[in-house]
């Protein structure tokens, strides 16, 4: 099997994510004091995803990957958001 | 002869590395050998939670109390359920002979990841330990039943959270199988191995690895909340509190649904490896199984609200569910199709893999096809939770797995122990185990039907005709599997000796490694030109 080339991230993309992480991590507190009843859990949700998205792009290296592993993430993601809805379909009709 | 020599001369069997005796086993970080261990693991606790099972039966063989009270009796079918499924058919066929076979079956020395391997053997028997501490601490063992359902599962002063643990522990096990597949078939296939010239087993393996990656961590985080539920009273799933037991449902049906197909789709695999061999000829449509493979495990994911029909779901819900499980019917009949049609017109060579593989496809369509009854919302309602379900998941799991795992079992014994079993002894032990198991399940649709409930100890006197048949079934299917299991440790031990490389006459790569395989499976890495089941 051929051997993809390594891919060494630069400090300044590590710092790049410590620093969002911090930011939305900001966010995410401050949002709890707004009344946005319904929406709370969505704002929440939105807010996590985008750390996770961090996470998974630059620091763990998806950016820079084999395009499949991509693909594949974003397939896993796709079931998930499926196994997601289902589960809420069940509740917004009872 | 230096260490790498002799590695590719002597078997795994009589290799001796850095460690000796047992430890040379339970330290080994060799598939095969893991494999083993995990065979030879399951085989104990399989006999334990069976005969479970049977005093069981022995106890509905009359109405009233005959062994046993009402406790015993949930405490019992708790640890057969408990013991069956997360011991034994979830990690059975991957654990086993996808960790014997999948490294052969690709053309690779060993799995991607051979000391997490290893791991993942020493997180099962620590998950197993923690699971049995449940029946020896002071509250009693647990009586839910496998599927822990709220809210009775933090009411019950029962033994629960070291049950919850165990499972939780056992799960991690999964996970760690299922990456080391993945990553295995993705990076160590032998040249020439496109994906379209992969054996199936593999294949199912595959999907399989999948859904144990993506589906077990919702059960583990669902035990854990019962735990703390249990613990802390935090609420989750809690009525009284303000939780939801319905969610409790979803999330463990999210799981425990795609579970049923972490459990068959490695036996369907194995059949397509056995009926092309047993029929010489090639499998029929190729493609359509690998595709029924991954749509099984893709569409097997939305089909869990199926199993709580009558929990009090929305109406759009149900309508949904009875759909999708009618939907995912469609994959497991294409699968059916073309075994059939692998079979017709072939060269039939009937011994024991290929009785067992045939058998398989009866019981598989059996279950199948009252699963589709249950799937149906009228009638599931008159069906829930009475022996009908009893029987339509014991001809899936234990029908499907159980076959299938004896099919894999017969027909790679050869090239496992490098020995023969007796095949007179290993066709009666057949004919005998699915003569009981026929008489053991197929009372119970009856009895479901006429609406005797699952889980209860006593029934009333109108039933006790067909339980007395389906005990009196109990135990011919015990003393079948007792004929198959001294057949297969008599023959492991002294059965004939055999260096045939490939005595059924398989055309899949394992076939060409020796019997049994070095430690480190091939002098040289195969190279793959064919395709597989290439049959003139």
């Amino acid at each position: 099997m051929s051997q993809e080339k390594p891919h060494i991230s630069s400090y300044r993309s590590h710092v790049f994510v410590l620093a969002a992480l911090i930011v939305l991590t900001g966010i995410s507190v401050a949002v709890t004091t707004l009344e946005l009843g319904r929406l709370d859990t969505l704002v929440a949700m939105l807010i996590a995803g985008a750390k996770a998205g961090i996470v998974l792009v630059w620091f763990m290296h998806l950016k820079f990957d084999n395009k499949l592993y991509t693909i594949f993430t974003v397939l896993v993601i796709v079931v998930f958001l499926l196994v997601l809805y289902v589960t809420f379909f069940d509740y917004s009709y009872r | 002869m230096s260490e790498s020599t002799k590695s590719n001369h002597e078997s795994f069997l009589e290799y001796k590395g850095k460690y000796r005796g047992i430890l040379g086993w339970i330290l080994s970080t060799d598939h095969k050998r893991i494999g083993l261990l995990y065979l030879y693991t399951m085989l104990v606790f399989f006999s334990v939670a069976a005969i479970l099972g049977l005093l069981m039966k022995i106890q509905l063989i009359a109405p009233g109390h005959t062994i046993m009270g009402p406790a015993t009796y949930n405490a019992m079918f708790t640890m057969h359920g408990i013991i069956m499924i997360f011991i034994i058919v979830v990690p059975g066929l991957p654990a086993v002979f996808g960790n014997f076979f999948l490294p052969l079956m690709i053309g690779a020395k060993d799995v991607a990841f051979p000391k997490l391997n290893l791991a993942s053997w020493w997180i099962y028997v620590i998950g197993i330990l923690i699971v049995l501490t449940s029946q020896f601490m002071g509250d009693g063992p647990p009586d839910t039943g496998w599927t822990f359902y709220a809210p009775y599962s933090f009411q019950t002063p029962a033994n629960i959270v070291p049950a919850l643990v165990g499972a939780f522990v056992l799960g991690f096990s999964s996970i760690l199988t299922g990456i080391n597949f993945v990553v295995t078939i993705h990076r160590l296939r032998a040249p020439g191995m496109k994906w379209l010239k992969m054996p199936l087993f593999p294949w199912t393996l595959y999907a399989t690895a999948w859904i144990q990656i993506l589906a077990t961590p919702v059960i583990g985080i669902t035990l854990l909340l019962t735990v703390m539920e249990r613990t802390l009273g935090v609420g989750i799933f809690d009525p009284a509190l303000g939780g939801d037991p319905i969610l409790y449902q979803h999330l463990f049906w999210i799981y425990s649904h795609p579970a049923v197909y972490i459990m068959i789709l490695p036996g369907m695999g194995v059949i397509s490896e056995i009926l092309p061999v047993f029929s010489r000829k090639r499998i029929y449509g190729y493609k359509a199984i690998v595709l029924s493979s991954l749509a099984i495990a893709f569409v097997g994911y939305f089909v869990w609200g199926h199993h709580m029909f009558t929990s009090g779901m929305s109406g759009r819900a149900l309508f949904a569910f009875s759909f999708l499980t009618f939907l995912v019917a469609i994959p497991s009949a294409i699968k059916v199709f073309n075994w059939v049609a692998t079979m017709y017109k072939g060269s039939l060579i009937f011994q024991t893999p290929f009785f067992w593989a045939v058998s398989f496809v009866f019981v598989f369509m059996i279950g199948g096809f009252s699963g589709l009854t249950l799937g149906s919302l009228a009638t599931n309602v008159h069906l829930h939770d009475t022996h009908f379900v009893v029987a339509h998941f014991h001809f899936i799991v234990f029908g499907g797995t159980g076959f299938s795992f004896l099919a894999a079992l017969h027909y790679w014994f050869p090239k496992m122990f490098g020995r023969m079993f007796d095949a007179s002894w290993a066709n009666m032990g057949w004919l005998i185990f699915f003569a009981g198991f026929l008489a053991l399940y197929l009372p119970m649709f009856y009895l479901g039907i006429m609406g005797m409930p699952r889980r209860y100890y006593d029934y009333l006197p109108e039933f006790h005709g067909a339980n007395i048949l389906s005990s009196l079934g109990a135990i011919l299917m015990i003393g079948g599997a007792l004929i198959i299991i001294v057949n297969l440790v008599r023959s492991s031990r002294y059965g004939e000796k055999t260096n045939d490389k490939n005595p059924w006459g398989g055309k899949t790569l394992e076939w060409q490694a020796d019997t049994p395989p070095t430690l480190e499976n091939w002098e040289d890495i195969p190279e793959v030109t064919e395709k597989p089941y290439e049959y003139k």
